[in-house]
């Protein structure tokens, strides 16, 4: 199945009935897969006239309580950053989807990873954070599809899903579970707006004029974020052993490119880990760390596709405790195995080097 | 005698018994109460959800005594598409501001009204932003003087004011837009009427409604409020015309 597609039904099979949408390349398929899926299972499609609308259907939508998400790139996610701050602020569920092309600006269609920094640190404005996912396989992309609307709904909190072009238009098997079990969630009858029938009244608002308010409620946001890093980091690792003298960090697609080139330099005798975030908030730190202070770990490469942006994290765990380099492609160029391979060979190299500089230094 | 009193006028039960924010001679206290008054009749409080826009009634949620939202500044009918398409079987309202609807929400007002979103719209055009500080709004009168325009507008810069109602007539979806004023009891008995015939349309799943309200603005026209009333009509209503600009049953589409 093609990776928009198969994102497309994961969210069916997950509850998402609801999906608002505004064209954009590459990921457009999902609104037409879904144009033609919804009326089946008798959810609401609609397109709507910019992505700042789309933003605040979600909004709207999300205040009934029932699921709702969208898909994107990344110059429709940035004007979405405007409803985006509102819903996490007002603490309502929804899932966005954003398959990244280069920026910045209208820059490109090809793939990239350039909006690490406006998924994970905020992106519009104030202090808020999205629970991002990113996955590495289509497989992966359905089973986060899935997770996220779970997780969007346990912590009353958007959740973003980041792809790059790659993730939504290759094609591979995926399997969808025959019958779709979540954890118990709590109810939605104390926030939901259902009408003020035999109740209280009910507003779904971000604002609080009063700033005692406004510290309180984002203190109880920050909480939220806290139980998430409690909880929700994911990571995978591939090939960690004792003898990697290099431990690369990588995430969704580029992360794929990096275990063949770890497989191609192991059979050429040179051992290298892979540590690959699955959620980019919580960014999985202290698994991370563990890792990069392991005493064979010589350098932390972080490759990208972008002029780094997750490296900014990765340097942050190791805290100087080891050397963290980057390598990256931009503009939707994707690294090839044999540039990346050229790139750590070139590090082990240097890497052998300091002993010879600090000779010359006296 | 005293056995026989009867209540004859009463607060609405979509209203709280709250004291509001709004300056003396502002028009919005009786606009939401027209509104609150035609949910009462309507018996539709308790599945209505209203969209509190940005500007000087930002607050009217703790106004109400119904279900609310608070919208991005312009928003409102996105928001109110998106719960309504979700929640076809409750009542959506927004209310909205000239700044709010006209300037930075025209195009969400242009596509809902264009979809034929099953929601309300209450309009209200005092000609100026008020939360703001009286700085010059879309629908604010060639030569109004205002803390952005202090010469007047000028409509070789910032060209002439937008009639919203008359805009959004021209689109063929069917839909029910009526412009009223509330400057005058015999305005608010005809303003009521409007509202009512809104929210009704919207009960019956018939079309998209708006109502323009003409208003005032006392503190930042700086005037009296009576002033404010003689200046809306001699000034206001004679380039925002009242009356009846679509109806359903008018369009050859429906």
């Amino acid at each position: 199945m093609k990776g928009n597609e198969a994102i497309a039904e994961a969210a069916l099979r997950a509850g998402g009935n609801n999906y608002f949408c505004y064209p954009i390349t590459p990921q457009s398929e999902v609104a037409e897969y879904l144009a033609k899926r919804m009326p089946e299972v008798g959810g609401v499609f609609l397109q709507a006239e910019s992505e700042v609308a789309v933003g605040n259907m979600l909004f709207g939508a999300a205040a009934s309580g029932k699921r709702v998400f969208t898909t994107s790139s990344s110059p429709g996610i940035s004007l979405m950053q405007e409803s985006i701050s509102y819903i996490a602020g007002a603490q309502l569920p929804c899932v966005l989807l954003n398959i990244m092309r280069g920026g910045p600006g209208l820059g490109g269609i090809l793939p990239a990873q350039s909006d690490y920094f406006q998924a994970t640190k905020g992106g519009g404005h104030g202090d808020y954070r999205l629970l991002v996912l990113a996955p590495s396989t289509i497989q992966e992309a359905v089973d986060l599809t899935m997770l996220a609307f779970h997780l969007s709904d346990k912590y009353r909190n958007p959740v973003m899903l980041i792809g790059d072009g790659m993730i939504g238009q290759m094609m591979e098997p995926v399997e969808f579970p025959e019958k779709y079990v979540e954890d118990e969630l709590p109810g939605k009858d104390d926030w939901a707006l259902t009408g003020a029938k035999d109740r209280e009244k009910r507003i779904v608002k971000s604002l609080f004029l009063d700033p005692l308010a406004l510290e309180i409620n984002n203190h109880e946001l920050y909480k939220k974020y806290e139980l998430m890093k409690q909880n929700e980091a994911r990571y995978e690792c591939y090939k960690i052993s004792a003898k990697n003298k290099v431990l690369i960090v990588s995430y969704g697609t580029m992360a794929r490119i990096c275990q063949t080139v770890i497989d191609e330099l192991e059979s050429e005798g040179v051992s290298v880990g892979l540590f690959r975030p699955i959620s980019l908030f919580p960014f999985p730190e202290k698994e991370l760390r563990k890792e990069i202070l392991k005493k064979n770990v010589g350098t932390v490469l972080t490759v990208e596709m972008s002029m780094g942006q997750m490296v900014e994290d990765v340097e942050k765990v190791a805290a100087g405790a080891k050397p963290v380099k980057f390598f990256g492609r931009t503009g939707g160029i994707v690294p090839s195995p044999d540039e990346v391979k050229e790139n750590i060979k070139e590090m082990i190299r240097q890497d052998a080097a300091p002993a010879k500089r600090t000779r010359k230094g006296k | 005698m005293a056995n026989q009193a009867t209540t004859i006028f009463t607060r609405p039960e979509s209203l709280n018994e709250v004291v509001t924010h709004y300056c003396p001679g502002c028009t919005h206290g009786i606009i939401h109460r027209l509104v609150a008054e035609s949910l009462d009749e309507l018996q539709l409080r308790d599945k209505t959800v209203g969209v509190a826009p940005v500007g000087c009634s930002v607050l009217i949620y703790n106004y109400f005594n119904c279900d609310f939202l608070e919208a991005p500044h312009g928003r409102a009918p996105a928001l109110a598409t998106g719960f309504k398409r979700l929640r076809p079987d409750m009542i959506v309202f927004t209310y909205q501001g000239d700044g709010d609807l006209a300037s930075i929400g025209m195009g969400e007002i242009v596509h809902a009204a264009n979809r034929g979103e099953k929601i309300t719209v209450i309009f209200v055009n005092n000609a100026i932003y008020g939360m703001t500080g009286g700085q010059m709004a879309p629908t604010t009168l060639p030569g109004q003087i205002t803390t952005t325009s202090p010469a007047g507008r000028d409509t070789a810069s910032a060209g002439h004011p937008i009639r919203m109602s008359e805009l959004l007539a021209t689109l063929r979806t069917p839909s029910y837009i009526e412009r009223v004023s509330v400057h005058s009891p015999q305005h608010i008995i005809q303003a009521k009427r409007a509202i009512k015939k809104a929210f009704t349309y919207q009960s019956q799943d018939r079309c998209f409604s708006l109502v323009e309200v003409v208003s005032t603005c006392p503190t930042n026209w700086g005037m009296s409020p009576t002033d404010s009333t003689k200046w809306l009509e001699d000034n206001l209503l004679a380039y925002y015309k009242l009356g009846l600009y679509s109806e359903p049953d008018d369009e050859e589409d429906s």
